[in-house]
């Protein structure tokens, strides 16, 4: 599995995606620090983008790598080396190069605005956190389903539907239900509810460490409530990985009993 | 050393392979897998590598039943049907890549020279031709010395010169007693190279056996008239009995 994931890394990290995507994340932050020199300012608008674009772009780059790799895949499969190493160390070579574009992308202006003399270290590591989570989970997600569907445009529409449900609709369901069920004690089954989504898990662990009320939602408040900032932030992150974990099981079981 | 016994394979309800049994052992022979588009072939091919799972029966690589197993495909060099690579590799590192999972000595030196490959050696994947994506296919399939070849559509995209090369060298293995198993749509290169024929048919096998019990059996002058010959006998069969009540 190593030399499979270290030949995809180098194959990944020469990509001019990759390059895109470090450009992206590294003029995006210095924008902001142009705009605001404030970094509590900055790391909620980082916030935002993390929570939306990090899964979306995690999702498709998985994809794409997947379904351009399949010829290349078979002369992998070929090879004395079992299955599941050929995949997981294609996940991780994916995961791994789009989390090292995100981390220096958005790391390098942190720490050029003097990031360690500041007392915001231990948020902007929140969000650096978060971000990486989030590029594991989703282009674990998106490897999942392009091992479940050949047919490109089908892997394509279920990844894309996956993310618009926890990335936009999931809020709007959730605010639903609320409204709906205003009269019952709605804490508990939120706080069941928010486990499920591993982008509100994320706003959920970001905002808690913030500390910003107005902004934590329902979810964050109840979590805020009932566990208190620190004990709270540790569910959030525990749940993260096992999001983690569940397309890696996923993958290895999809890739068991594929035919290529 | 090959041994398939009552081999199932159904994608869906598509059922490719049917209750196939055949198996390899003479070495140093040259087999050519033949039949029309769908019939089966690379199904066949693939199910060997462990890359296709069998919906029923066994396959035996040197006594050893594969299913579950990977360890044997060290064993076996493959040349895939179509040459991709990643495309920010260069063709030195692929290399690498491929003697690095099999830890083996390996003789790609000598087929780079062969096919002509060093000028492209520190080149991106993505800026080669797909000729000469082939030729690293090549390289990549034969720098083992392994007992059992499988090569999918081995001349594809190939120069002339290619060509000539990878038929020197299949002969060159054939009597170095290895097992070649070739699938491919070019008639004149079967009658060149082969010693047998396997002809599947709607996951069946139709005809086996040597060159000259094809010619023979299908009366024609070469493989590629008498694969006609049986191709247009079968249809005249189907035909007739569809036509009967």
């Amino acid at each position: 599995m190593n030399k499979i994931l270290k030949y995809s890394l180098y194959d990944l990290i020469r990509s001019r995606w990759m390059f895109f995507y470090f450009g992206f994340f590294l003029l995006f932050t210095l924008g902001l620090f142009w705009l605001s020199p404030d970094l509590s300012k900055v790391a909620i608008s980082m916030m935002n983008i993390i929570l939306i674009l990090v899964p979306l772009i995690a999702t498709m780059f998985g994809l794409m790598y997947f379904y351009n790799s399949r010829e290349f895949t078979e002369l992998l499969l070929a090879q004395p080396i079992p299955r599941r190493h050929i995949f997981l160390g294609q996940y991780l070579g994916v995961a791994g190069s789009l989390s090292f574009s995100f981390l220096l992308g958005m790391g390098l202006p942190f720490l050029f605005h003097g990031l360690f003399t500041s007392a915001e270290l231990p948020l902007f590591l929140t969000l650096l956190v978060s971000g990486v989570l989030l590029s594991f989970i989703f282009s674990g997600i998106s490897f999942y389903i392009a091992l479940k569907n050949d047919n490109r445009i089908r892997g394509f529409s279920l990844a894309i539907l996956v993310w618009l449900m926890l990335a936009v609709a999931y809020d709007g369901f959730f605010l639903l239900l609320l409204s709906y069920f205003k009269d019952y004690p709605l804490e508990k089954p939120a706080l069941a509810l928010s486990i499920f989504n591993p982008i509100d898990l994320s706003r959920i662990l970001i905002l808690l460490k913030l500390d910003i009320a107005a902004l934590m939602g329902f979810t964050g408040a109840v979590f805020k409530k009932f566990m208190g900032s620190q004990i709270g932030m540790l569910i959030a992150f525990i749940a993260l990985l096992f999001w983690m974990l569940l397309p890696v099981l996923g993958i290895r079981r999809a890739s068991s009993k594929k035919d290529f | 050393m090959i041994a398939i016994e009552r081999l199932h394979k159904q994608f869906g309800k598509n059922k490719v392979l049917k209750n196939l049994s055949l198996s390899f052992e003479q070495k140093g022979t040259i087999s050519a897998i033949l039949g029309p588009n769908g019939s089966g072939k690379t199904t066949l091919i693939k199910s060997i590598l462990g890359m296709v799972l069998p919906s029923q029966g066994n396959i035996h690589l040197f006594g050893k039943n594969i299913r579950g197993q990977w360890q044997y495909r060290d064993h076996i060099s493959y040349l895939p049907q179509i040459a991709r690579f990643p495309e920010n590799l260069k063709t030195a590192e692929l290399i690498a890549m491929i003697k690095d999972l099999r830890q083996r000595p390996a003789r790609e030196e000598e087929l780079i020279r062969l096919f002509d490959l060093q000028a492209h050696l520190q080149k991106p994947l993505a800026y080669l031709s797909g000729g000469t994506r082939q030729k690293v296919n090549l390289v990549l399939a034969f720098m083992y010395d392994n007992p059992i070849y499988i090569l999918d559509e081995p001349t594809a995209g190939l120069d002339p010169l290619a060509i000539i090369r990878l038929k020197e060298l299949l002969q060159e293995e054939k009597q170095k007693d290895k097992i070649i198993l070739l699938t491919t749509h070019i008639m004149s290169l079967v009658d060149e190279i082969a010693d047998e024929v396997v002809f599947l048919l709607d996951g069946h096998i139709h005809f086996r056996g040597s060159l000259s019990d094809l010619k023979s059996t299908y009366s024609g002058q070469a493989v590629e008239q008498a694969i006609a010959n049986l191709l247009r006998q079968e249809q005249h069969n189907r035909q007739t009995s569809t036509r009967l009540p």
